[in-house]
């Protein structure tokens, strides 16, 4: 770790480089269809960045042009002011962590993560030695001589974690680094990934199509679908004003509803439930009500065949609270209504 | 709960009752389904090979044979200056064309797993790899002889081109006409395995030594020849016996100039001295069976084989 931040210092003896990772217009096309369609995008300087979107929009296309694993049809990819479009993998100071870890079967923990050292002609000893500091940083230090078919799924993790951080890589790329991990693994090694981001002062970018996760660590958000960004900023900023209905959808906890004035997008929790109200209203009939805690969820549907939840606090519920059947009318303040476009 | 252990207590009866009615015990079942493959295994295995052990002890003289237990048939053989000639003159036959087949085995096998990219058209090359299977191997063998012969193929050409005046001799008849035929035979052999073991290796893997810097040339040898091994060594364990127990080619395409372990096997059988053929095949069946069992010890099989 001492010496990723040794390899800054020297780095930024230039100008220093705002951005760590910057795309210009960068298309991927396979034959005739348009995996990544010009997007453009900055990414600051360590910054943790989720590339978030569902199956097919080209998030991992992306990831994967950036890695270098997929040529760039067209467009520049450039890494902390250095332009590495047509650089092979290896040289583009990026290291990439696979869906499924890809640790080699046949080698142990140790070998797998001084696997890179080994290519770039460094000895045995030293690389073991720096191969162990990394396998330390991962909490992995006794499981060195192991095979990975001997470690669980979150272990294999970490050790495909600490064969890629041991190239010091300026940008990290995590392609669905927890989609194979268990729910309560999966919250688990979110926090020791930003954690990691912090320590470390890389930036990582995280291809996910889960909205908790890249809620949870992103500095950066970026919407993705059909090729497009559709929307990028921190989570707060998306998810307080979702530019799109598919937005909203997507990153959910929003009702899209037509009023006069257009489609708006209403967080959830923002809506109650009343028998009449003053600001913008819907009336409608309860369908289901789920208790989740904290919040009950209140489903509606809409007299003009619209669905829609209020998330009340568990308090507000139980002082009035409905039953499926009940008429019920949704009630919002006009400022937590945001007009959202069509697409 | 006051009804319950009754239902409890009759359960066990109807289901003994249903088992007894429509089920074998579980331990029949058991010797049942071994029972085929046992079948084969003892009656065209294990007793032939009995038969063959026992007959080699025999005596025998130009009449007939006659139970008994001598040694004679061991000693002969081990004794004879021939016997150790053909033996080695097979194995520089076997690592020969182990060597020759693994080179071009391993590189039709990568060539069709990683470098073609649609299934179909990989089907397609498996299958044109399979065609030459469809006739057998002797006319596969003979089939060479027109093509290298004096006045065959080859030399037509290569005289035609001017690159030689006089006809190449050595093309047939001599060992280079038998490692051109077992190259021939044998190669998909190789192939099978080794695609079978590289068919396994997960690209990502290929993908992530390359992240970690690795040459085409590293890659290869740090991942794909180490996973491949399993394969590596079934197609040599395949290759190796096939050549020790040739008889065929060697008699076809070595034009007598060479013997093989089997073709004197074979000269005994004809002169109907069966206990020092059986001798002899006891003999080369412990030799195969060790050769085998070394390359196990390298790559251990079996084990790769459950994964």
């Amino acid at each position: 770790m001492i010496r990723l931040v040794a390899q800054r210092a020297t780095d930024g003896a230039a100008v220093e480089p705002r951005f760590d990772v910057e795309l210009v217009a960068v298309t991927k096309r396979y034959d005739q269809t348009l995996a990544v369609d010009a997007i453009s995008l900055r990414i600051p300087r360590a910054s943790y960045c989720c590339l978030l979107g569902p199956s097919g929009c080209g998030k991992t296309s992306t990831l994967r042009m950036i890695a270098g694993h997929e040529a760039v049809t067209d467009g520049d990819i450039l890494i902390r002011d250095r332009n590495v479009t047509d650089l092979p993998t290896a040289r583009r100071g990026t290291a990439m962590m696979f869906q499924n870890y890809a640790l080699f079967p046949h080698l142990n923990c140790l070998d797998n993560v001084a696997f890179s050292l080994k290519m770039r002609g460094i000895g045995k000893a030293e690389r073991y030695v720096r191969a162990r500091e990394f396998l330390e940083l991962v909490e992995m230090g006794e499981f060195a001589l192991r095979l990975p078919a001997q470690l669980s799924g979150g272990q294999q993790q970490r050790i495909a974690l600490a064969r890629s951080l041991i190239t010091e890589p300026r940008v990290l790329l995590l392609d669905e680094p927890l989609s194979a991990l268990d729910p309560f693994l999966r919250v688990r090694m979110r926090e020791e990934l930003k954690r990691l981001q912090r320590e470390l002062g890389i930036t990582f970018i995280h291809v996910t199509h889960s909205q908790d996760e890249a809620m949870a660590l992103a500095d950066l958000m970026v919407v993705m679908d059909q090729g497009h960004i559709r929307q990028a900023g921190t989570p707060r900023q998306i998810f307080e004003a979702p530019a799109s209905v598919f937005i909203a959808r997507f990153i959910g906890g929003h009702n899209v509803l037509p009023t006069p004035s257009g489609l708006v997008a209403v967080r959830a929790d923002r809506c109650r439930i009343s028998q009449a109200g003053n600001g913008a209203q819907f009336s409608g009939q309860v369908v289901a009500v789920e208790y989740q805690g904290p919040v009950v969820r209140v489903a509606l549907q809409m007299q003009s065949g619209e669905q829609a939840a209020a998330l009340l606090p568990d308090n507000t519920y139980f002082a009035t609270p409905v039953q499926p059947g009940d008429p019920a009318t949704l009630v919002w303040s006009e400022a937590d209504a945001h007009p959202v476009a069509v697409s | 709960m006051t009804v319950l252990p009754l239902a409890v207590a009759a359960l066990p009866r109807l289901d003994r009752f249903a088992s007894a009615s429509r089920r074998l015990p579980p331990w029949l079942v058991s010797w049942l389904q071994v029972c085929p493959l046992a079948f084969v295994l003892v009656v065209l295995f294990a007793l032939p090979t009995l038969l063959f052990v026992v007959v080699s002890f025999w005596d025998y003289d130009r009449t007939g044979i006659y139970p008994a237990f001598v040694l004679d048939n061991y000693r002969d053989l081990l004794t004879t200056p021939a016997t150790i000639r053909v033996y080695l003159s097979s194995l520089v036959f076997a690592v020969i064309a182990w060597a020759i087949t693994l080179f071009l085995g391993f590189n039709i096998a990568h060539f069709l797993i990683f470098h073609v990219r649609s299934a179909a058209v990989r089907t397609l090359l498996f299958l044109l790899c399979a065609i030459p299977f469809w006739t057998s191997g002797i006319i596969r063998t003979i089939a060479w002889i027109p093509f290298l012969g004096r006045n065959g193929a080859f030399n037509q050409i290569v005289m035609g081109l001017g690159l030689t005046s006089k006809p190449l001799d050595f093309l047939l008849f001599s060992s280079f006409a038998v490692i051109v035929t077992y190259v021939n035979l044998f190669t998909l052999l190789m192939v099978g395995p080794i695609a079978n073991s590289m068919a396994k290796i997960d690209p990502a893997l290929i993908e992530a030594a390359r992240d970690a810097g690795a040459s085409r040339w590293r890659i290869m040898v740090e991942v794909i020849i180490p996973l491949s091994k399993t394969g590596i060594a079934l197609g040599s364990i395949l290759v190796f016996t096939q050549v020790m127990g040739d008889f065929f080619v060697v008699k076809q395409m070595s034009g007598g100039q060479s013997a093989s372990i089997v073709s004197t096997l074979a000269t005994e059988i004809q002169a109907m001295q069966y206990p020092p053929a059986a001798a002899s095949a006891v003999v080369l069946v412990i030799f195969v069976a060790l050769m085998v069992a070394g390359m196990m010890r390298i790559v251990d099989v079996r084990k790769e084989l459950v994964k």
